[in-house]
């Protein structure tokens, strides 16, 4: 028998249900490689205990002959974005190193009351803004993959990297994510991983530390695609406090995986073969169509003229919505507070802002109080808008015309940290592909399909109609069962 | 709106000649709800500091404003009583500021889609106010707010504490137009608004605890001119305050502008002790709010059947109750208007008449200005002279149905029905026992009408002479004599009869 840790989540549920082996025995397995694995720095926190108190209950539950949930005995890595009842959330930073919330966030409570566990809290990007997972107040994640004939450590992505490392690690079965532009599809195409962002509104935003909220979603990142659409059935549903929230049943996204796409169209948007894109990418575009060919879809050429638009609509609109969400973080209440002597209200925030807040973070609540300020609101904040409507209306067109979009899902594969750190709007970039679904709202995940020539892995990524997560997903398993991606990272940590 | 022309007197004599005064306000008024606007925490006042404090309202990360349907209704409802448009569709923005009372940094509001348009106020004429005829005063827009939490400044020598139990609370920022002319229609108009929160329940109109407070703007210019720069003195909580801030800004912009300086557009404090105003912040110092739609919040869409619900659900409003007591209960202007200003005064008249009515077997209309006279003048006038002594608990509608129910059959004089009402008050019990037990009774027995009526004319043949030679004050003499005869308590009306139809 493989390693446990080799195990995705529905192998893992299925095992610990039928008596192969004892959620327990998962769970410390886990915390072992999680134990072993502190060079990736994928985690700010672990909670082994946490972990092993869900396995008991799923072991007990077994034992009862009770239903054990659909994540019964699974293990999983928690982004640190959500809030968990008395285990420090700190969303990468300083500000809120400490914090230890009274609180659960709804998508974690999901998880556990469907019988997950937890490994511990995962690295990010500070606040969720960065594409490389370098804006960490606790460090960089570093990628568990290394450039053929290098040992450069390698940009896991953001910025759910700490997820995006931790399961292509293999000391994780399964992690949330939140994306934001892209932060779970990028790192999971950096990582050989999927991720799905479904439809805004899906899961409940509740005890996230929001970035933007509206474009903030979170979803499941895993190995498989079935294993995507477990976890994403335990997170999402209704939740009557977030108001955006979309009051829909959750459908059995697990029950109806289906990798025949006989009578399905997909849509090639032609302004996504932009300059500087990769050879490679390109080609496993090609390949992809190919794949989905295969599997009974018809190609069809579409365009979305916006595209171009999206990237720099959505770095006005997102920081805007950052620059106001974080102003809560301001040393009077929790988390950090700097207070020189002497020092007045003014004065206090000042230095705790100074000193709580990471550089790209400050950037964005820069950009997005500029955008907003008297005299450029107009210029910049109403105008983005209005672009976010017409890229909505792109999509709604293009939808006319097929049932699910193909493209790659980052322009280029993984980078070493630290090389991209000089621009950041060479980082920016990187979500070029990802931020368009993300302003429309639409259900959008990335699938591994190949390594390049370096041995890197890269995605490709399906966007689907609103609330067609199911759509999303059997494309997803369509393009995994044809390109048996099964490549690994050699364990160096 | 013609009556909007209506020129006011009020006028302040400068230097220069006469000076119009141009007033508008913005009133904060705290819906009345069990929980705040975006969540379910009490809003209850005078609890213990921060004991009212959801995570939405101390801002915790991750927490997220759910509206609170309720807050919304009173809003809407509100915004009907002033017969103004509702909009189907509005949108809640951020008011971005930083301080120490603001948990979110920001203030949830509406800028741009306000869920109430425009509407309308009809303050009431009062001559001796200054007010010569009815005036309608527009009103531009009701939007719907978070309040700030407290801070207090008086609890340590170096700090100051926050209180976060206003945190969240719904507001309705209720905005006229510039439309109000002197402190006097600017003070009816606060008591107007006050009354219809009031009647419609959306607001206690409590100003002493801060329910209800305003932003008054003024300026001032050459009558009929240009407007002029305003001022805004915030936070100013009572109607008396509201027009001495009126009358203090308008004095001193005045003497600013004739002595060769102008006005800066600026927002200022009232200090109650002193009654003046100073400088809070200047133009330049002004926020940039950067209102932005809050993005955790979808627009705000209401059904018809909700509106069907808000506006079934509003009570009879003072104007229209006002009328319908002239018209329907025949009741004088005056009466009309004082029993409706209130809503306890109303609901405590309209329980007593029903009962009167009720006791009386005759028609509310029939009896209505006796129970209007009885409410407004007879019944406090004892309640004030008995002061203290007075139980107030013991003045229930029956009780004075009772008294007046006796009062209308001629059983008891209007003095006796005071005397008697002074020992319900004072002792309880039953007007009826007590009438019969004190002997606080008239008599209406004709036959010892009629007896002690033919002592009185055989004692006085003589003037009974003058009086059928023509001498008809003479009345007044044997009516007299008779009430004496009978210790006052003879029906007064009984008494006339008889002596008409002996005297013949």
């Amino acid at each position: 028998m493989s390693e446990l840790t080799d195990l995705g989540v529905k192998a893992i549920r299925d095992g610990v249900a039928g008596g192969s082996f004892t959620a327990r025995e998962v769970a410390e397995a886990f915390n072992a490689a999680v134990a072993e694995a502190a060079d990736l720095n994928a985690f700010i926190v672990t909670t082994p205990d946490h972990a092993l108190a869900a396995a008991d209950a799923a072991d007990a539950k077994r034992a009862r002959g009770e239903d054990l949930g659909i994540m019964g005995g699974v293990p999983i890595g928690m982004k640190d974005l959500f809030a968990t009842r008395g285990v420090q959330t700190t969303a990468a930073s300083h500000i809120l190193e400490g914090f230890t919330p009274q609180y659960e966030s709804t998508v974690s409570q999901k998880l556990w009351d469907a019988g997950a566990g937890m490994l511990g809290k995962l690295n990010l990007d500070q606040f969720a803004m960065g594409s490389s997972n370098e804006t960490s107040y606790f460090g960089n994640v570093s990628s568990p993959w290394k450039k053929n004939g290098t040992n450069a450590a390698m940009s896991p992505g953001g910025s759910s990297g700490g997820s995006s490392s931790a399961v292509a690690a293999r000391i994780a079965p399964a992690a949330t994510g939140t994306d934001t532009g892209g932060s779970i599809r990028q790192p999971a195409a950096f990582t050989g991983i999927c991720g799905i962002k479904p439809t805004y509104g899906r899961c409940s935003r509740w005890g996230v530390v929001a970035f933007a909220s509206s474009l903030d979603q979170a979803g499941p990142m895993a190995r498989s695609v079935e294993d995507c659409a477990i976890m994403l059935e335990a997170m999402a549903g209704f939740d009557p406090k977030d108001a955006t929230s979309l009051k829909l049943d959750v459908p059995q996204w697990e029950a109806g995986l289906s990798a025949d796409l006989k009578g399905k169209k997909i849509g090639i948007p032609k302004e996504y073969r932009m300059d500087g894109t990769d050879e490679a990418i390109l080609k496993s575009w090609e390949q992809g169509k190919e794949w989905l060919r295969d599997a009974g879809a018809e190609i069809v050429d579409i365009s979305l003229p916006h595209t171009k638009y999206a990237l720099p609509a959505y770095y006005i609109v997102a920081p805007a919505e950052a620059s106001s969400n974080l102003a809560r973080y301001d040393g009077v209440r929790y988390g950090l507070r700097d207070l020189p002597d002497g020092a007045g209200l003014q004065d206090m925030y000042a230095a705790t802002r100074a000193a709580g807040f990471g550089d790209e973070v400050k950037r964005r609540i820069l950009i997005g109080t500029y955008v907003l300020s008297a005299g450029f609101y107009d210029a910049y904040y109403t105008q983005a808008q209005k672009i976010r409507t017409l890229v909505s209306q792109d999509f709604e067109q293009a939808f006319g015309q097929c049932d699910a979009i193909l493209a790659p899902t980052t322009p280029t594969a993984s980078f070493p940290l630290g090389s991209l750190n000089e621009d950041p709007l060479t980082m920016y970039l990187n979500d070029v592909f990802a931020v368009p679904a993300s302003l429309a709202g639409l259900p959008a995940m990335s699938v591994p399909a190949m390594v390049n020539d370096d041995g890197l892995p890269l995605g490709l990524q399906i966007v689907g109609k609103p609330f067609d997560e199911q759509g999303v997903l059997n494309t997803g398993l369509a393009i995994q069962q044809r390109a048996g991606f099964d490549a690994q990272p050699d364990k160096w940590w | 709106m013609e009556s909007r022309k209506t020129m006011s007197n009020y006028r302040i004599q400068g230097a220069t000649g006469e000076w119009e005064v141009v007033i508008g306000l913005e009133v904060h008024a705290q819906v009345t709800s069990n929980a705040k606007l975006f969540s379910g925490a009490s809003t209850a006042f005078g609890a213990e500091p921060n004991t009212q404090v959801s995570l939405v309202d101390a801002a915790m990360p991750g927490m997220l404003p759910v509206p609170n349907r309720e807050c919304i209704r009173q809003a809407v409802r509100t915004g009907m009583a002033i017969e103004a448009q509702i909009n189907r569709w509005s949108r809640f923005d951020r008011k971005n500021y930083f301080y120490a009372d603001l948990p979110q940094g920001y203030q949830i509001s509406q800028l741009y889609h306000p869920l109430v348009g425009e509407g309308q106020l009809l303050i009431d004429a009062d001559e001796k106010a200054g007010i010569p005829e009815d005036k309608v005063i527009g009103i531009e827009r009701i939007h719907v707010e978070q309040d700030a939490g407290k801070l207090m400044h008086d609890q340590h020598p170096t700090m100051s504490y926050v209180d976060l139990n206003r945190s969240g609370v719904a507001l309705m920022e209720i905005v006229s137009m510039p439309d109000m002319r002197s402190p006097a229609e600017a003070g009816a108009y606060v008591r107007k608004l006050r009354s219809i929160l009031r009647y419609v329940g959306s607001c206690d109109g409590n100003m002493e605890e801060g329910s209800m407070r305003a932003d008054v703007n003024v300026s001032v210019r050459k009558p009929g001119g240009e407007l002029g720069t305003r001022t805004e003195t915030k936070n100013v909580n009572s109607v008396r305050f509201v027009m001495q801030v009126i009358e203090y800004e308008a004095n001193r912009q005045v003497d600013v502008i004739e002595n060769g300086g102008s006005v800066d557009q600026e927002t200022r404090l009232f200090d109650p002790g002193t009654g003046t105003t100073r400088t809070m912040r200047s133009k330049e110092d002004a926020h940039d709010y950067r209102y932005f739609p809050d993005p955790d919040l979808l627009p705000l869409e209401l059904e018809d059947s909700f509106l069907e619900e808000c506006r079934a659900s509003l009570p009879e409003l003072p104007d229209a109750k006002r009328k319908r007591y002239e018209s329907e209960l025949g009741l004088t202007p005056y009466n009309a208007r004082e029993l409706t200003a209130e809503v306890e005064t109303f609901a405590r008249f309209e329980t007593l008449l029903a009962a009167t009515a009720a006791k009386i077997g005759k028609s509310e209309a029939k009896v209505a200005t006796q129970v209007a006279n009885w409410a407004l003048s007879v019944a406090p006038g004892v309640v004030k002279s008995l002061g203290d002594e007075a139980d107030m608990a013991n003045a229930t509608a029956a009780a004075q149905a009772s008294i007046l129910a006796m009062q209308d059959k001629g059983e008891i004089s209007g003095g006796q029905a005071k005397e008697i009402y002074e020992i319900v008050l004072k002792d309880g019990g039953e007007p009826e026992t007590i009438a019969d037990e004190k002997g606080l009774k008239q008599v209406s027995d004709t036959g010892a009408i009629e007896a002690a009526i033919e002592e009185i004319l055989a004692n006085n043949e003589d003037k009974v002479e003058q009086y059928r030679g023509g001498k008809d004050k003479l009345f007044g003499f044997f009516v007299g004599q008779t009430m004496k005869a009978m210790q006052g308590k003879a029906n007064p009306a009984v008494v006339n009869q008889i002596l008409k139809d002996k005297l013949g």
